[in-house]
Formats: structure tokens, C-alpha cells, sequence
């Protein structure tokens, strides 16, 4: 089985603000790591190839730090690595970004399964997989937590839609989005880094690609426009409560009184 | 649309090393001599706005190269309606009751899209139509039933080919996260997820605004030179109107031709195990990061209980392994309203406040002062939330005893 896992570097932290008067992003560091949801998706993977054979390629698609996660894939178990990186992508939306990696990922050649992170900790739209999908012309399932059983020519998986649990059977070619939680993930194993010492990672940049027109990449290629970015307003308004603890407990007690709470 | 250009003859190591500094993104690269983007810019033109004086420049693109759409060929607020085998998703209504703000706005008329069997179709009808829609537009085919996304993909292709709306809003539930990028991906339009406010200009453009950077920062996002617009927005985020006596007229579209092929087969569908929903509280008390263990939730679920309501808790507590997910408050959880919500120990991100600012009474407790909770509360404690909340505990057990 031949499966490609799309993974994502995500900043460290979530800390970032807009500092009010200038308007200027502050981000705490610069330290990244994988996108955490990607991790299921890598275990996911990690679990059908011991089960079935084949092979992992993992796209990642940023600038040359991202390198990092391929090699930390590669750490887990995956073959092979692959990163998409040209200043021609940057500024890119949920629509260029999907258009971009499904690219690169027929550059990969035939593949039976494409597994994606439900989504990621930075964007958080969970939009990019179905996308990618749809780029390749794929059915997908969101939210998978299970697979039950690989056939020829399908795929059975259990998968989560809000309140209730769906089993389907998918045909291969497919691309799946893969709940937290369901697997553990294992860790990058050193003795696995020692032995595939500096490894080379290819890097795919808007040359390598199928279609040539820029206008479908980058900031060119998306749709939406960030207008702008604010910090959130602030209401000052709300009603302070102080004093010792009992007078504390006092006035929330006259507040939910107030208001017909208790 | 257009790009970023760096005058070179205006770079220094100085300039490059305050560049480099300056951006969020790790968009530059200097090796000394050129200074160049890498693939992390994201054109957010900071560098423009507060770098060193004309070094990167903002250059439009010739209007001639941008996309051109008649944007006044594209009419129609329109809601995606969501259904399961027997009911339409709430989330449904909120919406219409939103789109009808923009279609007011701008002078269009409010639309519905029902994908769903002939039987489902005629129970949906009626409840759909009193919540203000002008047209209800109606795919029946029995295949229709349960979602599939293929054919509801196709349905929807064939609605925005015949109809052109100017805009449609999805639930952010499992299923509209999944159905959205999928019908955006078909028309390489752009789709927001997760819109906390929705407004509409006056040339119809919508205006989405989100929390970005999973935490403290909103960015507002328009989609200037495609339609149809979308977006997804939360279950519980906008406020459902009243319902009216029915005005629209609904409208049967022809389903013959739709490609009703499907790769996905559902082979069995069991409804999860009923467990108390965070988002039906009347009364949430939210546990923040200051509760390290399960043992430290007692007393917040004494509290609750207390107050007829339930414990929640931001995503830290999720990560950790206190509380499963189902009870998490936040873009990345659920969002609620309830009439009464007690934060304790919350900071306050975005991300958090998100899923909960619409509650009816919000009263928070925190050590800090500054913490950005207090902002959207309507009572703020500053306090030791293990000191209150026991004395607290106990006035309502007295009280209770008196009553």
C-alpha cells in the first residue's frame, strides 16, 4: 500500500498577540514542532504499513525549517520525505495551499491512500484535507478514528459526524482525516536517526510542478484576503466584585439573584 | 491582490537584521547580500506597514490580471441546511436568522439549499419557510437520506450553476467542515471557518472575521473577487430568531442529471452514546488550567451541581487527560451560550472565548487582573478560586437549607 501523510510545522506556542497601540503580531519565540493532530495521522499510517507492506511519503509544505518534521517523520517510520517550499507559495489560503500539495502529491506518482491531521493547531480550519481531496478528484472521510479492514480495492474505516459514528467502505484512491486520540503515537526513535544519518530530503519548489500559471499558487492563487488583524476588543464595563471573601461570595450571590439564577 | 518587492539598494545587515526581527513569520532570508522572502511569508505587509522606511514595497497587480466577476450576477444569501435522518440541525435556523441580516443589508433575498430524500424534504418544508427564508431550494432523491459527499457535493455544484448566490453559510459541525472545502475546492472559491462575525459591504462582499493564530488575534477575511462566498460558522454562535408565518415559496430542482455516483458506501451508522452536552447547559461552571487534576474538578462539580448545571473546561485540561473532549469549551470544542456561566481560573484567549461570549451572564474568578476574561464578563472577581469557590459552595448549601 503506498500512502502519502501530508504533515505541517505549527509554532510552538499559541501565544501570539497584537500589541494594541502599534498593531504589530508579537510571537513568543520562534520555536516550532509538528502540528499535534498530525501525529495520529503519522501513527495511523505507521500501523497500516506494518499491517499491509508498502510505504509512506510525507509532504510538508513551508519554508525550509518545516524540514524538521519531515525529518522527525522519517525518525517515526516513513520512507520518505518530501518538502514544498518556494517564496512563489507564500501568502497562500486554504484553496492554494490544498491546490499546491495535491501537486506535489502527483509528483509522488500512484498512491492508495492519502491520511492529513483532522487539522491544524495555527489555521484550525480542518479545511485543507477535504480539499486536497477534492483537488485530486478523491473521495474522502473526515474524522476517522479507526480503520477496520483493508481490502483490494477498499477501505472500511469508523468514523466520528458530531453525535453519531459512521462505518463506511471507501474505494482506494481515498484520502482520510484522522481524529485524536484513537492511537497513541510513537516517538521518533534515535537508534532509527543514527541510522539514516543526514538524510537528504527533496524539496519540490513551482518548477517541479504539473501546472505552470503562478496566478494558482501563492497569494495569487487565493481567494480570501485578510483584511486586516486586530487585537479583540476589550469591554471594561462589567461589574467588579470585591472585597473579603464572604463579601465576595455575597455579591455573586446578589448577582444571581439579580439576574434569576437562583 | 499584488506583491511584495524589496528595494536591494536599500539593504544593509542592519536593515536585513531588523526585517528578520520584525516579521512573525520568518518571511526573510539574508545571505549577506540579497535580501530575500522565504516560503513563510504570508503577505501580511507588516514589513511594509512598521519595517525601515521604503525598503519592502506593496506593488498591485494591473487590474487587468485579477479575476473579473460580475458580482452582480451573483444574488442570494443562502444557508446550506443541515439535517440528520429525522431533523434539521439547529444550527440551520441561527444562520438564516444571520443571513437575513445580509440580505437586508444589501437587498437580496435569503436562501435555503435542502439536499435530502422526497419523505424528509416534505416534513423539513414547512419549519424551514417560517424561519424568514425567501426561497427554499430542494434536492430530493432518496439517495439523499444520510450524507454522502459526493452526490451532496454534485447537488450543491448544481445549485450554485443555476442559481449563483452571492453567498453560503454552512454549520461548522462535523458535517459542514467536511461538505464546505470540498464545494470550495470545486469552484476554487474561498471559504472561512469558523466566522465569529459576519457582515456584508454594500457591493456585496462578505466580511468574515475569525480568531487567527489559535489565540489572541482576530483577522477579518473577505473573498473580493470570487462567488460564491462561504464560510462555516459554529453551532450555538449566532442566536436563532423567532419564527414567522411563511412567506417564501419553495422550488424543486430537477435531480435527473446529477451525477449520484459515490465512492463512500455507508455500511452501518450508530448514534454515540447519550452523555451530557455541554452545549444544552442552562448553567456551565468552566475549569481553566489552575485545576491540575480530576481530584481538583470535585469542588467545581459540587458547584455545579449545586446550580443545576454542568462542569466544562478549556483545552489544556483536555490535552492533559482531566476531561475528555466532549466537555471542552472553544473553537477547537464546543461552542455554548448557556444562561449562566462561571469561568474559573480562565485567561480568556480567543480561542477560548470564542465558543462562550454569547452566554446570557458571565461571571469570572481570576487571579489576575489583567486576564482577558474579565473582558467579555459581566461580573469579574479577581481572586483565589479555592478560596471562593468552597465559601461559595457553602452559602448555597445554607441557602438551600433555608429555602
Amino acid at each position: 500500500m503506498k500512502i502519502v501523510v501530508c504533515i505541517k510545522q505549527v509554532p510552538g506556542t499559541s501565544q501570539v498577540q497584537i500589541d494594541p497601540v502599534t498593531g504589530v503580531l508579537i510571537r513568543d519565540g520562534r520555536n516550532a514542532k509538528m502540528n499535534p493532530y498530525d501525529l495520529y495521522g503519522l501513527e495511523t499510517a505507521l500501523r497500516l504499513k506494518e499491517e499491509q507492506g508498502g510505504t509512506i511519503t510525507t509532504i510538508a509544505m513551508g519554508p525550509p525549517p518545516a524540514l524538521e518534521v519531515l525529518k522527525e517523520s522519517l525518525w517515526m517510520g516513513c520512507d520518505k520525505g518530501v518538502l514544498v517550499s518556494d517564496r512563489k507559495f507564500g501568502g497562500a489560503d486554504v484553496v492554494a495551499t490544498s491546490y499546491t500539495l495535491a501537486q506535489a502529491i502527483k509528483k509522488q506518482g500512484e498512491f492508495d491512500l492519502i491520511i492529513c491531521g483532522k487539522q491544524t493547531t495555527d489555521g484550525d480550519t480542518a479545511q485543507v484535507g477535504p480539499e486536497i481531496a477534492e483537488n485530486l478528484g478523491i473521495p474522502h472521510v473526515a474524522y476517522v478514528e479507526k480503520i477496520l479492514e483493508v481490502k483490494e480495492e477498499s477501505i472500511v474505516v469508523r468514523s466520528l459526524l458530531d453525535d453519531v459514528t459512521i462505518v463506511s467502505e471507501v474505494k482506494l484512491p481515498c484520502l482520510f482525516t484522522i481524529e485524536k486520540g484513537f492511537v497513541t503515537p510513537r516517538l521518533p526513535s534515535y537508534k532509527r536517526g543514527r541510522e539514516l544519518g543526514n538524510v537528504e530530503i527533496p524539496v519540490i519548489t513551482f518548477t517541479d510542478l504539473e501546472d505552470q500559471n503562478e496566478k494558482h499558487f501563492g497569494l495569487k492563487g487565493s481567494p480570501t484576503q485578510v483584511e486586516r488583524m486586530f487585537a479583540p476588543e476589550k469591554n471594561t464595563s462589567h461589574t467588579k466584585i470585591t472585597g473579603t471573601k464572604e463579601q465576595i461570595v455575597e455579591g455573586i450571590m446578589n448577582a444571581l439573584t439579580e439576574r434569576k439564577l437562583v | 491582490m499584488g506583491k511584495l518587492v524589496i528595494d536591494q539598494k536599500k539593504v544593509s545587515q542592519e536593515v536585513a537584521d531588523k526585517l528578520i526581527k520584525l516579521c512573525p513569520f520568518g518571511g526573510f532570508e539574508y545571505d549577506g547580500k540579497i535580501l530575500g522572502f522565504t516560503a513563510g511569508c504570508r503577505v501580511c505587509k507588516l514589513c511594509v506597514r512598521k519595517g525601515p522606511e521604503d525598503v519592502v514595497k506593496f506593488v498591485e497587480d494591473d487590474l487587468a490580471e485579477s479575476p473579473k466577476i460580475n458580482k452582480d450576477e451573483w444574488k442570494g444569501v443562502t444557508v446550506f441546511i443541515e439535517h440528520d435522518e429525522t431533523k434539521v440541525h439547529p444550527v440551520a435556523f441561527e444562520l438564516i436568522g444571520k443571513a437575513q441580516e445580509l440580505a437586508q443589508k444589501t437587498n437580496q433575498e435569503v436562501l435555503a439549499v435542502l439536499i435530502a430524500s422526497n419523505e424528509q424534504a416534505k416534513d423539513f418544508e414547512k419549519q424551514i419557510l417560517s424561519y424568514g427564508v425567501d426561497k427554499l431550494y430542494i434536492y430530493a432523491h432518496d439517495l439523499f437520506t444520510r450524507f454522502l459527499i459526493e452526490p451532496y457535493t454534485a447537488a450543491m455544484e448544481d445549485f450554485i450553476n443555476k442559481i449563483k448566490p452571492n453567498t453560503v453559510l454552512y454549520g461548522g459541525t462535523a458535517l459542514g467542515r467536511s461538505f464546505a472545502p470540498r464545494v470550495a475546492a470545486r469552484f476554487k472559491t474561498g471559504l472561512t471557518a469558523d466566522c465569529t462575525v459576519l457582515d456584508m459591504k454594500e457591493n456585496g462582499d462578505l466580511v468574515q472575521i475569525r480568531p487567527a493564530f489559535g489565540g489572541n488575534v482576530m483577522a477579518q477575511i473577505i473573498t473580493p473577487s470570487h462567488r460564491p462566498q462561504m464560510a462555516t460558522v459554529r453551532y450555538k454562535m449566532f442566536r436563532k430568531k423567532d419564527s414567522v408565518e411563511p412567506h417564501g415559496k419553495t422550488i424543486y430542482m430537477d435531480v435527473d442529471n446529477i451525477d449520484l455516483t459515490s465512492r463512500i458506501q455507508l455500511l452501518d451508522i450508530f448514534q454515540k452514546p447519550k452523555s451530557a452536552d455541554i452545549s444544552e447547559a442552562d448553567v456551565i461552571v468552566a475549569c481553566g488550567r489552575i485545576f491540575k487534576t480530576p481530584e481538583d474538578l470535585a469542588m467545581a462539580e459540587e458547584l455545579a451541581q449545586l446550580l443545576g448545571g454542568i462542569v466544562a473546561v478549556t483545552r489544556p485540561l483536555v490535552e492533559e487527560g482531566i476531561k475528555d473532549a466532549k466537555y471542552q469549551i472553544g473553537l477547537s470544542g464546543r461552542t455554548v451560550s448557556p444562561k449562566l456561566i462561571i469561568n474559573l481560573g480562565i485567561s480568556g484567549a480567543v480561542q477560548y472565548t470564542a465558543g462562550m461570549n454569547s452566554s446570557e451572564t458571565i461571571i469570572s474568578i481570576n487571579k489576575d487582573p489583567n486576564a482577558s476574561i474579565f473582558g467579555v464578563s459581566h461580573y469579574g472577581i479577581v481572586g483565589d478560586v479555592f478560596e471562593i469557590v468552597p465559601e461559595l459552595i457553602k452559602k448555597l448549601k445554607t441557602e438551600r437549607k433555608m429555602g
